[in-house]
């Protein structure tokens, strides 16, 4: 078991931004194991034939949106020291780490840890203030909204409803020429609302909006 | 023109409705972003296909480092859109654009464009027109950036002579700087275009087509190539540098997944073996190397740097590198981190080379590749590789015994005079590697065949000899599919792709107007197998009354005028020829490190062999003209 290596934990909040927006999860997932190899911090491997580095991405952002709230778990040598500016200096442009902390080894994986993201959701053409106000309320008064997801493998529908996944939809006061939106959803495994969901109800195509993630939360 | 700004506003409204934005949008750990407004010279670098493969095109890499280590001059990258995003660009307006500042390419001084197959061709007026500049040099004015190019079509580059301003034969790294610097001279001293030109013209190692005229015999063929104004070189001697400057270790790391994806070390330029179908062993001469010690610091930097996990050493030949067995024990030492791979491209038949995968092999190092090319005596005596099916056998059998799995074999069909024997020879000794692997190891052996089809390249020994016809090719080929049998997978070359290379390569400045017919109808991507489009290709052969087979299957005549031929790799067109005759006759010319057959390189890059003694070049050492008078001296005082 690779638990009995010595090794520490590191929990890393960071802000994906600019031309990391239309980098995918995946491709993220190279980008911190460089960037951590850069910086010289030894990473620790999975056993087994094809051993992978230890690195957690807390929730997978869909490609196109930035993020000031995203995070990721990192396992390297215990006595490899760290700082917040050692790995900035060796990430993208696009990757700004705002702090990094120790967490317990045996703390359950991220992807499991989430209650709600927040999110602000900038509209890039003009939309009336009293539209937008009508279409959110009318997803926030819904009892239910039943929907369709097409599973990616074998194409199956499942129905789910969306309005369990929204905590809360509001117009964000006018600032500059865009109208903003805030929104909440829940971010529990198999459980998850995103703004492309809203946008979609909405008829505004995602290419069509600014999505930033303010916030994750974690379950207290 | 739009502005940087204006630009990316576009981008952000377009960039999901594609596959991949992640390729046109950089923001990559290593690019170098310079302050626009303040420096001088400003050089897009362009690789005309898309980024995937471009990003790690080597010969950019180095240029982009050596222009940015100019404080006067910056340097940044661009790449061809996929069809995807080149359909949004047009329908959006946004011209091409470079990844560091998001500039306009039409906005840089210059644009230096690698081409290092002719398959680009198309693809290289593709961004033009993307960029919004007309695609003739002679349509271009001040306004608009010099186009500059490059790569190893450089050798022959009259097919796209209508389009590049300035082409740059042999090497990048010393001319860049002249070509920036006398863009920056002409610029500050507000010279016209044609004065530019022509200064470039006297740039050792720089072609300006527009500069010269050609004439043609009745035939068809070249009767002259010349300079059309005084006090141009009648002949323009390819590039060297003298000694391999420190390699780029700073590597751009790409943010998507692309082709070679990893840190690279030139061990040395150059091949001494003289495979007579081999483009880069005639055009690259002479062999240089560096030494152990540059090439591991170079490797630590480039790892550090990119935190890469897999490292490659590029040479022409990793078997001929003198320190190679140095290396590879070396490099156990220096990198302890078992996680990094280490991969040998082109190692040799013998067993020598399995001690040398032997060595990387905790490193995971892929599969093993092997290069007979040819499988008959005859065959090989003719392109100049000699290895015995014995030889390929025990290192094939070795291979499997050692604990490899799979080998993958490559060979070419279409050297000249093959004929069907030849090729079924192929079949055999395939069928016979395989066997040895059954016996080692079992069901689990497999091989992998590659095959080939031989386009004859310029200032090579075969430039005088046909490529094979459709139905040579087809009757070859499918003599291949039918006999291989099962357990040894098969790929091949298409013959129209076949076609295409061969007649692109040895063209005249005819093809100029074929390259724009054929982009115009639709042809880009050629390099792309399902883009591939070879009717379309025809259509413009016919529409300027050219006949395709007049580049492709004509056997040339001895003394025929090659429009190639006021390019220089400083290698003689009589040692070519006599090397052809030689193949003719069936004799082996064997490597030049062990005896120098002067080719033409020593006589003409004397001076700077004599500046760089010692075990860097391969070629032998000239006497130092400083003993010569001396003795003179001596004598006198005598
Ligand atoms: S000059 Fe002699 S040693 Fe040098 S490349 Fe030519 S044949 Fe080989």
């Amino acid at each position: 078991m690779s638990e009995a290596l010595p090794q520490k934990r590191l929990r890393i909040k960071f802000a994906k931004e600019n031309a990391l927006r239309y980098i995918g999860h995946l491709d993220l997932h190279h980008i911190w194991q460089r960037s951590i190899r850069r910086a010289g911090l030894p990473l620790i491997y999975s056993q087994g034939f094809h051993p992978q580095p230890k690195i957690q991405i807390a929730s997978a952002l869909p490609l196109g949106f930035s993020s000031r709230a995203e995070f990721v778990d990192i396992w390297i040598s215990p006595e490899a020291e760290y700082s917040v500016e050692g790995l900035q200096k060796n990430l993208p442009e696009g990757i700004k780490v705002s702090s990094i902390e120790e967490v317990d080894l045996r703390a359950p994986a991220l992807q499991t840890q989430g209650d709600y993201a927040e999110y602000e959701v900038t509209i890039l053409d003009e939309i009336p203030a009293d539209e937008l106000d009508l279409k959110l309320a009318s997803l926030m008064d819904a009892e239910s909204l039943p929907r369709e997801k097409k599973k990616k493998k074998r194409g199956k529908v499942r129905t789910f409803d969306l309005r369990t996944l929204i905590l809360d939809l509001h117009r964000l006061p006018l600032d500059g020429e865009n109208e903003r939106i805030y929104m909440r959803f829940t971010a529990r495994e198999g459980a998850t609302g995103r703004p492309d969901m809203i946008l979609k109800e909405m008829e505004i195509p995602i290419e069509a909006a600014r999505v930033e993630r303010t916030a994750l939360v974690f379950k207290a | 023109m739009l502005t940087p700004n204006q630009i990316e506003a576009r981008l952000e409204r377009v960039l999901l409705t594609v596959q991949k934005p992640g390729r046109y949008v950089g923001g990559e750990y290593n690019a170098i972003h310079k302050n626009w407004d303040t420096i001088q010279t400003k050089v897009a670098l362009l690789f005309p296909d898309i980024y995937d493969l471009g990003i790690s095109n080597v010969g950019l890499k180095i240029l982009y480092d050596q222009i940015n280590q100019r404080d006067d001059a910056l340097a940044e990258r661009a790449y061809l859109p996929w069809l995807d995003f080149e359909d949004v660009m047009r329908e959006n307006e946004i011209p091409l654009y470079a990844l560091e500042s998001k500039n306009p390419l039409a906005n840089f001084d210059i644009i230096g464009i690698t081409i290092p197959y002719e398959t680009l061709y198309t693809n290289t007026l593709n961004a033009l027109d993307l960029a919004g500049l007309p695609l003739k040099s002679a349509d271009r004015g001040e306004e608009h950036p010099l186009i500059i190019a490059g790569g190893h079509t450089g050798t022959n580059p009259e097919p796209m002579h209508a389009f590049i301003d300035a082409y740059v034969v042999g090497e990048g790294e010393e001319v860049i700087h002249d070509i920036v610097e006398e863009v920056a001279r002409s610029k500050s001293a507000n010279e016209s275009r044609a004065a530019l030109l022509f200064a470039l013209a006297q740039i050792p190692g720089v072609y300006v087509p527009s500069l010269y005229e050609v004439e043609y015999q009745d035939d068809g063929t070249v009767a002259a190539t010349k300079p059309k104004v005084e006090g141009v070189p009648s002949r323009i001697m390819k590039r060297i540098v003298a000694k391999l400057p420190p390699p780029p270790t700073n590597f751009i790391v790409p943010n998507i997944k692309s082709v070679h994806n990893r840190a690279t070390v030139e061990v040395m330029r150059g091949c001494t073996r003289g495979c007579r179908f081999c483009h880069a062993g005639f055009t690259t001469r002479p062999v240089r190397e560096r030494s152990v010690e540059e090439v591991l610091d170079a490797a630590e930097k480039s790892i550090a740097s990119t935190g890469y996990e897999e490292l490659s050493f590029l040479s022409l030949s990793s078997s001929d590198y003198t320190g190679i067995a140095e290396l590879v024990e070396a490099v156990n030492e220096r990198f302890p981190d078992e996680k990094l791979s280490v991969s040998l491209p082109s190692l040799r038949i013998e067993s020598v080379s399995l001690d040398l995968m032997e060595g990387l092999k905790k490193r995971r190092s892929a599969g093993f590749t092997l290069a007979p090319e040819a499988a008959t005596e005859r065959m090989r005596r003719i392109i100049n590789k000699f290895i015995t099916d014995e030889q390929l056998l025990t290192t094939a059998r070795e291979i499997y015994e050692r604990g490899w799995t799979t080998i993958k074999l490559y060979f070419m069909i279409g050297h000249p005079s093959e004929t069907l024997e030849d090729v079924e020879a192929i079949v055999d000794l395939s069928q016979k590697v395989l066997k040895e692997g059954r016996r080692a190891i079992g069901g689990r052996a497999k091989l992998n065949l590659s095959v080939g089809t031989f386009a004859p390249k310029p200032q090579t020994p075969f430039q005088w000899v046909s490529v094979d016809t459709f139905e040579q090719i087809n009757a070859k080929q499918d003599l291949l599919k039918k006999k291989l049998g099962r357990g040894i997978r098969l790929s091949w070359t298409e013959p129209e792709d076949t076609m295409i290379e061969s007649f692109l390569s040895r063209g005249d400045r005819r093809l100029s107007d074929v390259i724009l017919s054929a982009w115009k109808n639709g042809a880009k991507f050629d390099a792309w197998g399902d883009q591939r489009r070879y009717e379309t290709w025809m259509n413009a052969f016919a529409e300027h009354d050219l006949d395709p087979t007049f580049y492709t299957h004509r056997p040339r005549r001895v003394d025929e005028i090659f429009p190639w031929e006021h390019i220089s790799t400083a290698v003689h067109k009589k040692f070519i020829f006599r090397d052809y005759q030689q193949s003719l006759e069936g004799k082996i010319r064997v490597d030049c490190r062990e005896q120098c057959f002067a080719c033409g390189i020593l006589p003409q890059f004397n001076d700077l062999r004599r500046e760089n003694p010692g075990k860097g070049w391969m070629c032998p050492e000239v006497k130092p003209k400083k003993i010569r008078k001396m003795k003179d001296l001596s004598m006198e005082t005598l």
